[in-house]
């Protein structure tokens, strides 16, 4: 193996420093449970790595005024878990980083690393997606915001800039009668990759869907915001003709691969059947809410 | 749900049938277990293996001088080092040829398969073990390649091997094997149902958690192999053939086996390492990473089968016939006897006609897993079995029934059945309450079926040799000379402690290395507790025949005259004399002035070892939205002859059926258009994790093997014969619909759901 440089900075300014001065030969460790296995493999060779679990902002989960939480992108999933108000609040967020992985990975895995690792499969993405959660980034040249979906570029790639850090998600207030779920499909029961990834978080008043947002996974090169599926839901009261809709707007958006983990008829069904078993659900989180 | 056990003998035991603590548990549960990479030496460097990259490609020329001259290598090998045995002549060790051993371990004239063994180099790190392979310049000249055996057997397929000829005629059909009973044309003429359906398996592998490793030191020419293998008597044969280094000169140790299941019954690394260790002279270790065991080492053969069964209207099978048709990877030797053998082995079928052939292709060449190639015959034989039944309007299981075979049965592949345990498996099966427990009604559009299937392994016996030796406290250690992969060690703890009468804590079973125990075969066969109870109960046998004589000389009367009892020497009656009994520690503390040390040894080729049968039941629930299908419950009967540790028995039988659902459900080898297999890792080559499955229940059924002193009949493979049939018939059960090719995954389900659905509107 290479020498590595090793940092743990103690503040987010050193450490944006220390990976723009890395010159595209740094990596971010945030649970390390892709950056490790990858440079086993020998697929990435970093010279530094820059631990940010020691960055107060980066591994806290804050209520914000509004009623919204902030989450450092270096949380672990069993901390997402163990918040008390959290999983009430964004139900659906913490089962997607909690399918990440097993329980042994949970105690690692971030949403953070999740979202930066840039696999289309990644878990926690579309749920972060369908919830409209607000991505903090610091970089060389300051702060700057964005929507989570604008994030990934492709697989593997990110539309950030050099030395920038995503550094946490921003999770909105929620209006009474809303909700969120996400299901995936997996050949088997754990330990797997998600084929077909579903996020979708609604609000429902008098059993009317008012808002909506749909988020998929592994069926394009990036995590996909499916409005047309939103639009078929918002407004309808969740009628079998609206999931019919907003199934097939899901399947119109899909453009994924055939490979070893399914195949393109596969994953496009798929994707249809798991908004309609997404929204059912988010739907009766909802109605208690 | 509980894993229940009939028992049926042996209750008057102490420790035969006992569920004694393992003698390996604690250290593996502590990490203390000693496995083949666990091993290190002052001085050691290590070996890496340069691999081809062309699924097919000759190779023109290798150039090593540039991977030499990079500072920290110490040792190339290529071919050139391996001990050549030429095509022309068949050199057999056990089951294997040496002819395509020595090419399988490094290329020779060619390249077979994608990760095929070029060359392989020495160095003080593995970082430069792997970057001197970089500098290894290989001149290949790329082939056309073949990876399926439909597309191999097809006359216009490239031909892996010119020497080959099916037919007078070049072809990848490299052998057939052909069982023939009584005649199939009157049988089919008589039948009143006639079923024939066609069948497709994928390759899959063993699955063992421990790559393969070894470690290796060959000093003044003499090697010590340190490696884990189901055999270091194979190890040292395979590795004297391949270095030349003569078996005297070499000690193979076993180290803690860390799974096996067949596929470590051949060498991969060992005579490479030998060979690095030898130009070197410094110890060499090689350690294989996960993608190296799937792209390298050998899973069991993928297949085309086609099966035709007949039977009159009362439910009598009068004529069976099979095709299969196995890859057998880049060199011959596919599982074709235990496929085309144990296929209809179950039933008492008049006319049979059973034909295998052995099909080379551009992949991995194969390796043993657990009953090889039988649960590839009787996944086709035992789904035409279900569709018989329906079509004949019967239970699956009054069917098996009513054909079982039983004591005198002529068996296709030979031999005509002793008392065997077959009908008493079915019978368990049908009186157990998972068969009578109703199915669950459809629930949120999940559907329920049940599905059955039976299974036979032939077993084996063959040469063991075991040590047992008294020590001077009264303990027993007992040395044998097979890795234990099944619990043997237990078994034979067991089986001292119940012929001397003594505590179970009080025998050790260790596992002698070629230098300390006599030749003692594979552990493969279902053998090995079957053929170590042999040999160690005749050395435990001739020990207490020594421990009456000390007594006699003791008590100065003839050794006739004393019984060994409760672990005490004791006058055979009054009229031998009046004295005190004599316990084992008594007479062990006297030995040496009684005659010495007591200890005995027995080498037996051991025969009789009759097969084992397997019924099997399985619950299944399908997500026709989805295409998933969930095992629920799931429960085996076998026919163990007897149990000597049933604890180990259950695992066995657990472990069969899981690893066989992995193979009905989820588990395949998916190659890339170029030739490369694309799933070399368990997140994408899926085998069931603990949570894809039900509580996997078993009944043990014992009809004692009247050939054996315990009546043990082979236990460790039966179990993953029946699971593919007994899925897939589970889940036409379920859906009123039949798959012909595994795996049943999501995609195929739902696809072929979709195109059941498109036909009836």
């Amino acid at each position: 193996m290479t020498d590595i440089q090793y940092l743990a900075p103690r503040t987010l300014d050193e450490a944006v420093q220390a990976f723009a001065a890395s010159s595209g030969k740094g990596r971010i460790l945030a649970g390390g449970t892709d950056l490790l296995v990858q440079m086993r493999a020998g697929t990435v060779t970093p010279h530094t790595i820059i631990d940010i679990k020691k960055i107060g902002e980066m591994t806290a989960i804050e209520e914000t005024a509004g009623g919204g939480f902030r989450v450092g992108a270096g949380v672990s999933g069993a901390i997402l878990r163990e918040h008390p108000k959290l999983k009430k609040v964004w139900p659906g967020v913490v089962e997607a980083a909690n399918l990440i992985g097993s329980t042994q990975i949970q105690g690692r895995a971030t949403a953070g690393g999740n979202l930066c690792n840039g696999s289309p499969a990644g878990d926690s993405v579309p749920a972060m997606v369908a919830a409209g959660a607000i991505v903090t980034i610091q970089g060389p040249k300051g702060r700057r915001e964005l929507p989570v979906e604008a994030v990934p570029k492709g697989p593997g790639r990110l539309n950030l800039e050099p030395g920038e850090i995503v550094v946490s998600f921003t999770l909105p207030a929620r209006p009474k009668g809303s909700s969120d779920a996400y299901l995936r499909m997996i050949p088997r029961t754990e330990m797997d990759i998600a084929v077909v990834g579903c996020g979708v978080s609604l609000t429902l008043e008098k059993g009317v869907c008012t808002a909506a947002r749909v988020g998929l996974g592994a069926v394009a090169p990036t995590v996909l915001l499916v409005e047309g599926a939103a639009k078929a839901l918002i407004g309808s009261k969740l009628d079998e003709a609206a999931l019919d809709k907003a199934a097939n707007a899901c399947r119109a958006a899909c453009r994924p691969i055939d490979d070893k983990r399914g195949t393109i008829a596969y994953r496009t069904q798929i994707a249809g059947v798991l908004l309609k078993r997404t929204a059912a659900i988010a739907a009766e989180r909802a109605g208690r809410n | 749900m509980s894993t229940t056990t009939t028992t049926t003998a042996g209750d008057d035991n102490k420790w035969i049938g006992k569920r004694t603590v393992r003698p390996d548990g604690a250290d593996k549960v502590t990490g203390r277990a000693a496995y083949a990479a666990d091993t290190n030496m002052p001085g050691m460097i290590w070996g890496k293996v340069l691999r081809s990259p062309h699924p097919h490609a000759r190779i023109k020329s290798i150039n090593t001088a540039k991977a030499e001259a990079h500072p920290g290598v110490k040792a190339v090998v290529t071919a050139k080092d391996v001990v050549d045995f030429p095509i022309a002549k068949s050199v057999m060790l056990g089951i294997q040829d040496m002819r395509w051993m020595c090419r399988n371990v490094m290329a020779r004239e060619k390249a077979l398969f994608v990760g095929h063994p070029v060359a392989a180099v020495a160095a003080t790190s593995e970082k430069i073990a792997a970057e001197a392979c970089k500098l290894i310049e290989v001149e290949y000249e790329v082939l056309p390649f073949v990876i399926d055996v439909e597309e191999a057997m097809k006359p216009d397929a490239p031909v892996l091997h010119d020497h080959i000829t099916f037919e007078g005629k070049p072809s990848n059909i490299a052998g057939k094997l052909e069982h023939k009973l009584g005649d199939v044309g009157e049988g089919f003429a008589k039948a009143d149902v006639i079923i024939e359906r066609s069948f497709r398996t994928q390759p899959v592998h063993q699955g063992y958690i421990e790559p393969h490793a070894c470690l290796v030191s060959v000093s003044d020419g003499k090697a010590t192999i340190w490696s884990s293998s189901q055999g270091q008597f194979m190890v040292r044969a395979m590795c004297a053939y391949l270095t030349g280094i003569p078996q005297n000169d070499i000690r193979a140790i076993p180290a803690e086996i860390g799974g096996g299941f067949g596929g470590k019954t051949i060498v991969y690394l060992e005579p490479v390492a030998t060979l690095l260790a030898k130009k070197s002279g410094r110890p060499v270790k090689m350690a294989m990473t996960r993608t190296e065991v799937f792209h390298a080492s050998g899973p069991t053969s993928g297949s085309y089968s086609k099966v035709k069964l007949g039977a009159t209207k009362d439910g009598k099978i009068v004529a069976g016939e099979g095709t299969y048709c196995l890859q057998a990877g880049a060199l011959p030797g596919s599982p074709i006897r235990g496929a085309a053998g144990c296929a209809f082995a179950p039933y008492d079928i008049p006319n049979v006609h059973s034909v295998g052939y052995d099909v080379v292709s551009n992949r991995s060449k194969v390796a043993a897993y657990r009953a090889p190639g039988a649960p590839i015959g009787a996944y086709a034989v035992e789904c035409v079995m279900d569709e018989l039944a329906e079509a004949l309007k019967m239970d699956p299981l009054q069917l098996r029934l009513k054909n079982a075979a039983k004591q005198g049965t002529k068996a296709a592949h030979g031999p005509t059945f002793p008392r065997i345990g077959f009908v008493e498996t079915i019978e368990e099966a049908i009186a157990h309450p998972h068969y009578k427990t109703p199915l669950a009604k459809p629930k949120n559009g999940v559907l329920h079926g049940r599905g059955v299937a039976s299974g036979f392994w032939f077993n084996a016996g063959g040469e063991s040799s075991a040590q047992v030796n008294v020590n001077e406290d009264g303990t027993v250690v007992v040395i044998t000379g097979h890795p234990d992969i099944g619990g043997s060690r237990a078994s034979t703890a067991n089986i001292v402690a119940e012929v001397l009468g003594i505590d179970y804590r009080k025998v050790s079973v260790l596992i002698g290395d070629t230098s300390v125990i006599g030749f003692s075969n594979l552990t493969g066969g279902s053998r090995v507790t079957y053929a170590s109870a042999m040999v160690v109960t005749q050395s435990t046998e001739n020990v207490i025949g020594q421990l009456k004589a000390r007594a006699a000389k003791i008590w100065k009367i003839d050794p006739e005259a004393v019984i060994w009892e409760n672990g005490e020497a004791r006058p055979a009656g009054d009229n031998a004399g009046k004295f005190e009994p004599m316990t084992l520690g008594q007479l062990a503390a006297q030995a040496n002035a009684t005659g010495g040390p007591i200890g005995a040894g027995t080498q037996l080729n051991t025969t009789g070892a009759e097969g084992g049968f397997a019924t099997h039941v399985c619950d299944v629930e399908v997500d026709p939205e989805l295409g998933i299908v969930r095992v629920l419950r799931y429960t085996s009967f076998q026919d163990v002859g007897r149990a000597i540790h049933p604890g180990y028995v259950e695992g066995q039988m657990q472990g069969g059926a899981a690893q066989g659902i992995g193979w009905a459900l989820s588990e395949e080898y998916i190659y890339d258009k170029n030739g490369k297999l694309d799933n070399p890792s368990f997140l994408d080559y899926r085998m069931p994790v603990t949570s894809d499955l039900p509580m996997l229940d078993t009944v043990i059924i014992e009809v004692p093997n009247p050939k054996h002193p315990q009546g043990v009949r082979g236990v460790g493979e039966v179990p993953l014969v029946p699971p593919l049939a007994a899925v897939s018939n589970a889940i036409h059960n379920a859906l009123g619909q039949r798959f012909y090719s595994l795996p049943m995954s999501p995609p195929k389900v739902l696809a072929a759901l979709e195109s059941k659905t498109a036909k009836a509107a």
